[in-house]
């Protein structure tokens, strides 16, 4: 709408502008949607996150709560105005940004800092960002960038044959640094429409509309329900179970759920009090089924069963027995899920954050109606994912407009929507009882643990599946026995969360091995390592592993523990009421499906002139197989990464590499990068007729190999190209070998593991039951090291994660539906990490490479607890350990 | 669409106040949180133009703190230690990014039982200064804040000065807050002191507790009980009878009641044994 608006003169980055808007708007929205600056994130709307801090004459501040009115006269800057600084190269060097959705905010606090502070000490670095959040780093990387911004450049790219196992800056990170990455809000073609969900108040609730034909003519906008959508209303992850509606029918089972759409001019929708849509709420029945064909709420069972646990656990020396109850968790992505859809022909293009491309295009075909091929998903760059990003959020809402109206459509919630309508961790209540042998071996072991999966299916099945199978943790369990259910209510949907409720369960088990290492008399760690797993002894699922790297994890910890033990012992001889504790957990994580196929697929080509492609389909969510997969594939051909060009994800343009998730990239889509790396050099070799140990080398469109016979030239441009354009191409599909699991979960569901160890060392205050992590020891068996720098990265944002899990998060819904409410660690609140890496390589695995992203989380939060109960006696059974509960815990264990 | 207000003199934001009813916008750090929108709603009126609610500087009877003043400007202010706790709370107010646009007047006028700048200004004896197109007044910052989210603000009336009377400038200072993160984070319970020291003895404690009730309160029963004491194990006289029972904490996601009193009742101890820690290093 064009409207007198006060003109307000500025200068951003140095350059005067005036703009025509409202003196009353945010300055985030200012700099975004009328400047085109859309490296100012937003991430909160409140000043929670801090994405936006834009300078005001050299002052960092909100730009979502500055309003255009004060900054009149000022000058603004953003990170566009940055320019290439020292600072940002250091913070790729460091390997600083992971999704980069926090990476403005955080450059722009630091560039204050800096400017007023040019060598600042880390604890004003850390009090500089801590109005920054992040989700993916655990800040120690962004911390370093900041206090080593000295000019220089880094290391370069590796050489031929020297990518795997380098620090290579990460090769996306260019844009992400720089501000000009493009995530789901950060699109707006001309002429779109606006879209906005009118959602459920409450759950479970029955819903009838009034006259929405007079309300969208009144406003002049469309209005969109279920009776809209031409295909099937029901998607969901695991299509055996899709339930969820992308807008609700005559009933809504959880808060948040959208049950209409209006769409039309930006300003409309913006300016529309959607308390005026015309809808009529009426309070459900919650005793009633959440859905009709579930009996009991009951999604699923799971269950993994070897050996007689009941007998082995009547026959141990030492038993242990506990209840563990875990609450929702929210992802806490910076990043509010965003996107636009629109028509290109008959093909619906979908450009917004996600994980997962091809389920996307296939879910999202089955609600519109469409063939899968007239769905193209071009993901935009996700600002964290961490599993949430798996399942469908705006996309069917955006395609529905799109295609219905034939023009561009834009969605973008806002934080409390996304927060209030996507999935979490699911809610967990837990026991078992473990025993031992005289000598603390591991007798039985039995487990039961239901899961709140909320609304919807989503994740639910894949939870109670992997729940049982990991239950027993790293460790030789000769008779075992694990039962999980997923049910249904009418809360929010619980989905994949990093570890798919492998963590929940793995902090029963592990504070559990601390209560049975005391009651045997054998040191915490010991007790650990002589159950570890190792290679060639049946898992609980009667798979015999080989690669088992849970030994070696431990092992590296024992130097560490002993001086965290004397460090622990020294601190509490001096009294007070700080009291000093250490704790240590493992983790073992199944990477990729469950005993279900999962395949990827890679392409690779060059080009008549020259050009060497990868067609990359995993998506990088900051995690890094943008960089990793490179490496992997670089090598594998033989040509340096400086030559390599990534093209996707797009389903357009690349095979599938199925989803990120169940830290399968670097293994599954790393292997088939592998083998088409080979592929690509095999045909090479055999056109030259070079040898195996042949150098090769790509000058424009020459590509020469030699070996100890000599050199050969291939002059590509007398190539013929073939259909995508290659005159050298290859392509491979790799799929795990598993074998399902029968009745009683017994099976080989994964073809590899990934292995670690945690040591957490913590200050508890034991008159206020605060909580201070402050040295974390991380041990984690990769198999191969890819890339450390990035693998530090996960290993330190998981740990991150793992902390807030134990100590702060907690999400209430209707209650914690924003970021000062819903906690996660700050800069503050991180301990000092130290990473250990470990190299059993695996068999199967690609260079004998394994997973790393989920299970860096794992043994977090059991080894806090454990800290805290080796410092104070106290037994957390209820997450997160806020200070009012490790008080009681104290209390009960000093009664 | 609703106007946007930014006079440059109190006289013309009087004169708006008095025509109609108008949202007042200083640092808008909690105005912007509290709407979705992607403009402040409502008409709108912006007093962080007008300069003569600027300043921090000395009256004929104490030091005033103008309504405009940021969370920075309080922390880069030349003040005695008597306010050495409202500097320490300015700078646990959100992050760096809300102290350099939220206000002390803003924070005081949104009336959270969490506001941080509260338990310091009780401590301070503060008078916030009242102005609207009918005159001038004073009232305690006690009775300013009446609870949750309310005050004594009249119609057509603004803060437009926060004043601490002279007496209340001496003395060391010193503020806690306790929360379930370091930064960003809104406490479950504060404590501010101010100790009015002769010698090695307590001359007057002024002590307020925060996050621990409808509204921040001074402890008087325990002031009382303070006046007089050796500065040696001053913690060790604070009880719950002086503490717990004259705050009436509620149970929300952060802690729960009863954790809160038996928090506030150590924080005070702590507050007060540093204080006389530093007071006798510095004697």
């Amino acid at each position: 709408m064009n409207r007198g608006f006060d003109s307000f003169a500025l200068s951003v980055n140095g350059d005067p502008v005036r703009v025509p808007a409202e003196p009353g708007r945010r300055l985030s929205e200012v700099l975004r949607e009328r400047l085109g600056l859309f490296g100012t994130k937003v991430g909160c709307d409140a000043g929670d996150c801090g994405a936006c801090t834009v300078l005001v004459d050299g002052a960092p501040v909100c730009a979502c709560l500055t309003p255009l009115a004060q900054v009149a006269g000022r000058a603004v800057t953003t990170v566009e105005g940055l320019d290439d600084s020292p600072l940002q190269r250091a913070f790729l060097r460091r390997g600083a940004a992971q999704c980069g959705i926090c990476t403005p905010g955080m450059l722009m606090a630091a560039t204050a800092l800096l400017r007023d502070t040019p060598a600042p000490d880390r604890e004003q670095v850390e009090a500089a960002l801590g109005g920054v959040l992040c989700r993916c780093t655990g800040y120690a990387k962004i911390v370093e960038a900041v206090l080593d911004t000295a000019p220089g450049a880094g290391p370069g790219l590796p050489d031929a044959g020297a990518a795997v196992g380098a620090r290579v800056e990460r090769l996306d990170g260019g844009p992400k640094v720089a501000g000009s990455e493009v995530y789901g809000a950060d699109a707006c073609p001309e002429g779109l429409l606006l879209v906005r969900a009118v959602r459920a108040p409450y759950a479970p609730v029955l819903f009838s509309f009034g006259d929405i034909h007079a309300f969208a003519a009144h406003h002049g906008v469309e209005v969109f329900t279920a009776a809209d959508i031409p295909g099937v209303n029901a998607f969901g992850t695991i299509p055996a179970f899709a339930d969820q509606p992308a807008l609700a029918e005559r009933h809504a089972r959880m808060r948040g759920e959208a049950v209409a759409l209006v769409a039309g001019d930006p300003a409309v929708i913006e300016a529309l009090d959607l308390e005026t849509f015309p809808v009529t709420w009426q309070t459900g029945d919650d005793a009633a089924l959440v859905h009709d064909t579930r009996p009991d709420n009951t999604l699923i069972t799971g269950l993994v069963r070897r050996g007689d646990a009941e007998a082995a656990l009547a026959g141990a020396v030492h038993v242990a027995a506990a209840g563990m109850e875990t609450p929702y968790v929210e992802h806490a992505y910076i990043e509010p899920e965003a996107g636009i859809a629109w028509m290109e022909g008959d093909t619906l293009v979908i450009q917004a954050c996600t994980q997962a491309p091809v389920m996307d295009r296939d879910d999202i075909a089955r609600v519109l109606g469409l063939a899968p091929e007239k769905v193209r998903i071009v993901p935009s760059a996700a600002g964290g994912g961490f599993g949430s990003k798996l399942d469908l959020s705006v996309q069917p809402l955006i395609g529905l407009v799109a295609l219905k109206t034939g023009r561009p459509a834009r969605m973008i919630l806002s934080r409390a929507e996304s927060m209030m309508s996507t999935t979490k961790r699911h809610p967990a209540r837990m026991s078992a009882r473990i025993g031992a042998d005289a000598d603390g071996r591991i007798a039985g072991f039995v487990f039961d643990g239901e899961f709140n999966t909320g609304a919807y299916a989503s994740w639910g099945p894949t939870v109670a599946g992997r729940v049982p199978v990991h239950a027993s943790g790293p460790y030789h369990t000769p008779a075992y026995l694990a039962r999980s259910r997923a049910y249904h209510s009418y809360e929010p949907v619980s989905g994949a969360f990093r570890g798919f409720g492998v963590p929940q369960a793995a902090i029963l088990q592990e504070t559990l091995y601390d209560e049975l290492a005391d009651k045997a008399g054998i040191d915490r760690l010991e007790f650990r390592r002589l159950n570890a797993l190792r290679d060639g002894q049946a898992t609980v699922c009667g798979q015999v592993l080989q690669g088992v790297g849970i030994s070696a994890c431990l092992d590296a910890l024992q130097g560490p523990w002993r001086a965290a033990l004397e460090r622990a012992e020294a601190r509490n001889a001096r009294g007070g009421c700080i009291r000093h504790g250490v704790g240590v957990a493992s983790c073992w994580y199944g990477c990729g499906n469950t005993g279900l196929p999962n395949p990827s697929t890679v392409r690779a080509g060059i080009t008549a002139d020259g050009a060497l492609r990868l067609h990359q389909g995993a998506t990088d969510i900051g995690q890094g197989s943008n960089t990793v997969i490179s490496q992997i594939f670089a090598d594998a051909v033989g040509l340096p990464l400086s030559h390599l060009r990534l093209i996707g994800p797009d389903t357009a343009l690349t095979p599938d590499c199925g989803k990120t998730s169940a830290s399968r990239q670097t293994y599954v889509t790393g292997k088939a990068a592998l083998l088409a790396g080979q592929a690509l050099r095999a045909r090479i070799l055999m056109l030259t007729n070079t040898g195996e140990d042949a150098r090769l080398s790509l000058d424009g469109g020459v590509l020469s190999a030699t070996d100890g016979r000599g050199s050969r030239r291939i002059t590509l441009s007398e190539m013929p190209a073939d259909a995508n354009g290659y005159v050298l191409a290859a392509e491979e599909t790799y799929d795990p070998p598993t074998v399902p699991l029968d009745e009683n979960g017994q099976g080989a569901p994964y073809a590899v593991y990934g292995f670690g160890a945690q040591m957490a060392e913590v200050a508890v205050d034991c008159t206020l039951g605060t909580v201070r992590v402050t040295r974390i020891t991380a041990a984690h068996d990769l198999g191969r090291v890819i890339n450390p720098l990035l693998a530090e990265g996960q290993v330190e944002g998981g740990i991150a994660q793992g902390l807030g899990m134990a100590l702060m998060e907690e999400y209430v819904p209707g209650r914690t539906e924003n970021l000062h409410d819903y906690l996660i660690p700050t800069t503050g609140d991180m301990p000092e990490i130290e990473t250990i890496f470990v190299e059993v390589p695996d068999p199967e695995g690609p260079l004998g490479a394994k997973g790393l992203g989920e299970h860096v989380l794992i043994p977090t939060a059991p080894a806090i607890l454990n800290a805290i109960r080796h410092a104070t006696g106290a037994r957390i059974t209820r997450l997160p350990a806020l200070p009012h509960r490790v008080l009681a815990a104290m209390a009960e264990a000093w009664k | 669409m609703a106007a946007y207000h930014r006079p440059e003199t109190l006289e013309a934001a009087l004169d708006l106040l008095a025509a109609a009813p108008v949202t007042i916008a200083a640092g808008c750090t909690d105005l912007f949180a509290a709407t979705p929108a992607r403009a402040l709603p409502g008409e709108v009126l912006d007093i962080t133009g007008i300069a003569e609610l600027r300043g921090i500087g000395r009256t004929d009877t104490g030091l005033r703190i103008g309504a405009a003043m940021t969370w920075s400007d309080v922390v880069r202010a030349d003040l005695p230690p008597a306010f050495d706790m409202l500097k320490q709370a300015a700078r646990e107010v959100g992050s760096v990014q809300i102290q350099n646009a939220g206000t002390m007047a803003g924070n005081i006028c949104n009336a959270s039982p969490a506001a941080d700048g509260m338990p310091c200004l009780l401590a301070l004896d503060a008078e916030v200064e009242l102005a609207s197109s009918a005159g001038r007044r004073r009232m305690p910052l006690a009775d300013f804040v009446t609870g949750p989210r309310k005050t004594a603000l009249g119609k057509g009336e603004m803060v437009i000065a926060v004043h601490v009377p002279d007496a209340a400038t001496r003395g060391q200072s010193r503020f806690e807050k306790l929360g379930a993160r370091k930064y960003l984070v809104i406490s479950i319970a504060m404590v501010a002191a101010r100790l009015e020291l002769d010698g090695e003895t307590v001359e007057r404690a002024s002590i307020a507790v925060g996050s621990c009730g409808p509204v921040a309160v001074r402890l008087g029963a325990l002031e009382v009980a303070l006046t007089g004491a050796p500065l040696a194990g001053l913690g060790a006289r604070v009880t719950p009878e002086l503490v717990a029972r004259h705050l009436s904490p509620i149970d929300d996601i952060r802690a729960d009641g009863g954790y809160r009193a038996q928090a506030a009742t150590e924080l005070v101890r702590r507050v007060l044994d540093s204080l006389a820690g530093g007071c006798e290093a510095a004697a």
